[in-house]
């Protein structure tokens, strides 16, 4: 279990959709001594300083910012960057209130301190927290900047501060005609206090938040300069490969082989590490082929935990969660459920599950460590927390948290991969190797690897019963989902209570059905279990949309105004499933005969993930059995945003992904074994399913929501809901391609 | 062995049978060609040999070593590499951009073969695997660079 826990578990159970509430903290001013703006002063004074006193977390200028002599930015991001465009944001936030372009800013990911902990009190980048979490106090950071500039040019011009004005890059004197970059100040403007207040840009007069400005990454990654952990190199770095024992717990025993693996081309070193044997050479791929070489015996170590069982299936475990009986305990409930499920004219019951989900993120995990002489240990590694790995890694290395030097690069897709999950994560391996070989080492793990310890999405069923009236609405509905939550593994769970990751999606549903009651049984899930994108909202959106649209057909209404009637009393909601429904050209179910002959249907759905609120709407067909997308429309209510252009991409992104899990992925095991190790065995959405995506932002001003998950789970949903109509019969498990669906096209 | 990669001939001690993507990697320090799967199913190690995209991860260098090998650390000294680069940021194609470079090169090997590429062709050569989602902005970036 991690640290951590009040901060992170909090967050992560945000099951309502609110969003987070934080303490707000004021700037604490000119206490803290001097800032650095300038070029010579890097994070390692600001790290010094950081030390002084209680820092407010967003505050300092010295440990974000770094106006260079050309004045453009370097800026320490506390968030990591791995496709949601996370830097662009911070650039369009921060140079807003600084009055620098955001093309002008080089933004990287920060080490870890204090002045990072923006997520809640804690840090990491996830749970589409970063924006959100941090918009006021980089707001503001912007604006104290800029203050000091303007400040340090008064000095120099001898001029009142009230004279000058910025632009872009400057600071001018229009009285004069002066104009002084950035830069020629910075050093200066260092020197001088931070603000104790500051007064923000007007909203009406943003020049970049709001606009959908150019991606600062993309560039370089269309050109393959970009770099991920996988692609760092240090002066006398050896590379490794490893090969972990096929059930988590096995320890190696024999190694039957081992002097021939030695000898074989550009081997260093053959060595045994915690539940794998791992191969050390001079190139990635001779370390690979000699660790593969390797003839392994196992046996079973005592005391692991999560140690996988020998007789572990996912048939069986999906088997063992559908039977599981009883209500559970309480998580959300309203009115009496129970009473009016009984006096109900009509009950509509069923069950549904969803398998276990790899990542699949495309850059396989690595991690670089190297031993440096003073003692300390510094590491590159693929991460969505560094102050946790930094932790981890100090208890696990022997030494202090300070000697660890955390580097987080660009990473190659997370979609929930990159939180500290131990024996998910390859740095362990890599400290352990460094110090062994007494060289830098850059362990990878084969794609095969990494499907063998990556963390799974938990596989979870639930138990629905819904109470009709005489006239076929809704006035019950009773959840009761079976499984283990992600935020509870990880963080820390309650017996007594309810783990939010295992019912959000469920819970804190908007319809205005009068009697609710939603509860868990908690199932211990043998599989080492972790954040997927949109977490529990990835399948239990699902789960409840779909039972939604079986509520409707049960009461012969249509689920498109049936949603509609049920939020009535929302208009927040009403507003946006009446936006998906005109973006669509209208609600319509079918079947209806699109203009190429096919015979189509359309699904909607709703969920409220993360502190915005999705509707969706999915078209349709089947080719000989085959489940065809062809357009999906999506309308997003983040509240207020930053970058719509970022926002249509998240949303693109989490259309495929959302495909992706809805029609094809299922991790499987037989005997305590995945039985697929690489794409081949585990299909991912390929280009030619893509369906035409369609985007509608509604700012509805209310508090700023999240962005790089919301968009995933209305998705399988609203596609699950469309092929019901086709098919005639309810599908009530993921992912659809499980079903023979021949014979009903169109 | 000798290999000529963009342009440049290289001279490498290695066993024949190691995949060119480790070559460019490990032994040239061309870290743009990347590693996903190892099994020529995601593409991300996709580069030119004699102007065809080659699966680097499968491909010996061996079997390359009388070729002309392009990777995406050339792709802007090609006209059609450069063109299709701004059409990649003009569309803003990158997420988390680790397939990207896979991509570009699928793209330039069809581009360089059907200048004037159908959908269906399109769909047809860009078939590497992008966990992102970026394949509505692929195939616009390669219609807007066959245009330009």
């Amino acid at each position: 279990m991690n640290d951590m826990s009040p901060i992170a578990s909090e967050i992560m159970t945000s099951v309502n959709g609110k969003p987070f509430k934080l303490s707000r903290r004021g700037f604490l001013g000119a206490s803290l001594g001097a800032l650095v703006l300038g070029v010579t002063l890097p994070a390692a004074r600001a790290r010094a300083q950081a030390g002084a006193a209680t820092i407010a977390p967003g505050s300092r200028v010295a440990a974000f910012l770094e106006i260079r002599p050309d004045s453009t930015v370097l800026f320490r991001s506390a968030f990591i960057e791995g496709g949601q465009g996370i830097f662009t944001a911070m650039a369009q936030i921060v140079g807003e209130e600084l009055d620098v372009n955001p093309a002008n800013f080089v933004v990287e990911g920060a080490p870890p301190g204090p002045d990072y902990l923006l997520t809640g009190g804690g840090r990491f980048t996830g749970g589409s927290m970063s924006v959100r979490m941090s918009y006021d106090a980089m707001r503001k950071l912007g604006a104290s900047a800029r203050h000091m500039l303007l400040q340090a040019a008064a000095a120099r011009l001898s001029v009142p501060v009230a004279e000058l004005s910025t632009e872009p890059g400057r600071v001018l004197h229009s009285a004069s005609g002066r104009a002084i970059p950035y830069g020629e100040i910075a050093d200066a403007a260092a020197e001088l206090p931070l603000p104790t207040d500051v007064v923000l840009r007007d909203r009406a007069d943003f020049r970049w938040i709001g606009k959908p400005v150019a991606r600062l990454d993309v560039r370089d990654k269309s050109t393959g300069k970009a770099q991920y952990t996988i692609d760092l190199k240090v002066d006398g770095m050896l590379h490794a490969a490893v090969q972990h024992s096929p059930r988590l717990g096995g320890e190696p025993d024999v190694l039957q082989n081992e002097a021939d693996v030695r000898g074989m081309p550009g081997v260093h070193s053959i060595h045994r590490l915690p539940g794998a044997v791992a191969a050390v050479a001079n190139s990635w791929w001779r370390a690979r082929m000699a660790v593969e070489a390797l003839q392994v015996t196992w046996t079973e170590a005592a005391g692991t935990a999560h140690a996988m069982p020998a007789d572990f299936s996912t048939e069986a475990h999906r088997a063992k969660l559908k039977a599981t009986t009883g209500d559970g305990v309480a998580f959300e409930a309203e009115g009496d459920a129970q009473s009016a499920l009984a006096s109900a004219a009509r009950v509509v019951e069923a069950t549904y599950d969803a398998p276990y989900l790899a990542h699949g993120q495309l850059e396989p995990p690595s991690a670089l460590a190297r031993w440096n002489d003073d003692g300390s240990l510094e590491l590159w590694i693929p991460n969505q927390a560094p102050e946790m790995f930094q932790a981890e890694a100090a208890k696990l290395a022997g030494i202090a948290p300070e000697k660890v030097l955390i580097h987080s690069p660009m990473l190659g897709g997370f979609f929930g991969r990159h939180f500290l999950y131990q024996t998910a994560n390859p740095f362990p391996q890599a400290i352990h190797l460094a110090k062994a070989v007494n060289r830098p080492v850059k362990l990878i793990w084969s794609r095969e690897e990494e499907f063998l310890r990556d963390t799974l999405r938990p596989m979870a069923a639930v138990r629905f019963r819904a109470g009709l009236d005489a006239s076929g609405m809704p006035v019950a509905l009773s959840a009761v989902a079976v499984g283990e939550g992600p935020t509870g593994r990880w963080f820390g769970r309650q017996p007594d209570k309810v783990d939010g990751s295992a019912v959000e999606g469920i819970a804190g549903k908007v319809y205005a059905i009068p009697n609710r009651r939603v509860g868990q049984v908690h199932v211990d899930d043998p599989a080492i279990i972790g954040f997927w994108r949109s977490v529990g909202h990835s399948m239990n959106d699902f789960f409840y949309e779909t039972f939604f649209d079986e509520m409707a057909d049960a009461g012969r209404q249509d689920p498109y105004e049936l949603r509609h009637r049920l939020l009535a009393d929302s208009p927040r909601h009403r507003t946006l499933l009446e936006a998906v429904a005109k973006l669509s050209g209208g609600w319509q179910r079918g079947p209806f005969t699109a203009e190429d002959g096919t015979r189509r249907a359309r699904g909607v759905a709703m969920a409220s993930p993360f502190g915005s609120e999705v509707a969706t709407v999915a078209e349709v067909s089947l080719q000989q059995g085959e489940i065809i997308v062809h357009d999906v429309w999506v309308a997003i209510d983040p509240g207020s945003i930053v970058n719509p252009a970022i926002i249509d991409a998240q949303v693109n992104s989490a259309v495929a992904l959302g495909l992706s899990s809805a029609l094809l992925e299922e991790v499987v095991y037989v005997d305590g074994m995945p039985q697929a190790r690489n794409y081949d065995g585990y299909p991912i959405l390929a280009p030619d399913r893509m369906p035409r995506v369609h985007v509608r932002i509604v700012e509805s001003g209310a508090p700023m929501g999240g962005i790089g998950e919301p968009g995933v789970p209305g998705v399988p949903p609203a596609i699950a809901n469309a092929v019901s109509v086709l098919v005639g019969k309810r599908l009530r498990s993921l992912p659809l391609s499980k079903f023979d669906l021949r014979g009903v096209d169109g | 062995m000798e290999l000529t990669i963009n342009g440049t001939k290289h001279e490498v001690d290695i066993e024949p049978d190691t995949p060119l993507l480790w070559v460019l990697r490990d032994e040239l320090g061309m870290t743009g060609t990347k590693y996903g799967c190892g099994l020529a199913q995601c593409g991300a190690c996709t580069v030119l040999v004699d102007g065809q995209a080659t699966r680097s991860c499968v491909t010996s260098v061996e079997s390359v070593a009388r070729s002309e090998i392009m990777t995406i650390e050339a792709i802007t000294e090609d006209t059609v590499g450069q063109k299709l680069v701004e059409a990649w940021v003009s569309n803003q194609v990158p997420q988390c951009g680790y397939c990207q470079s896979g991509q570009v090169m699928a793209a330039t090997a069809l581009l360089k073969q059907s200048p004037q590429p159908t959908d269906e062709d399109i769909a047809a050569a860009m078939v590497n695997l992008c966990r992102c989602g970026t394949y509505n902005a692929i195939a616009a970036a390669v219609r807007q660079a066959a245009e330009a």
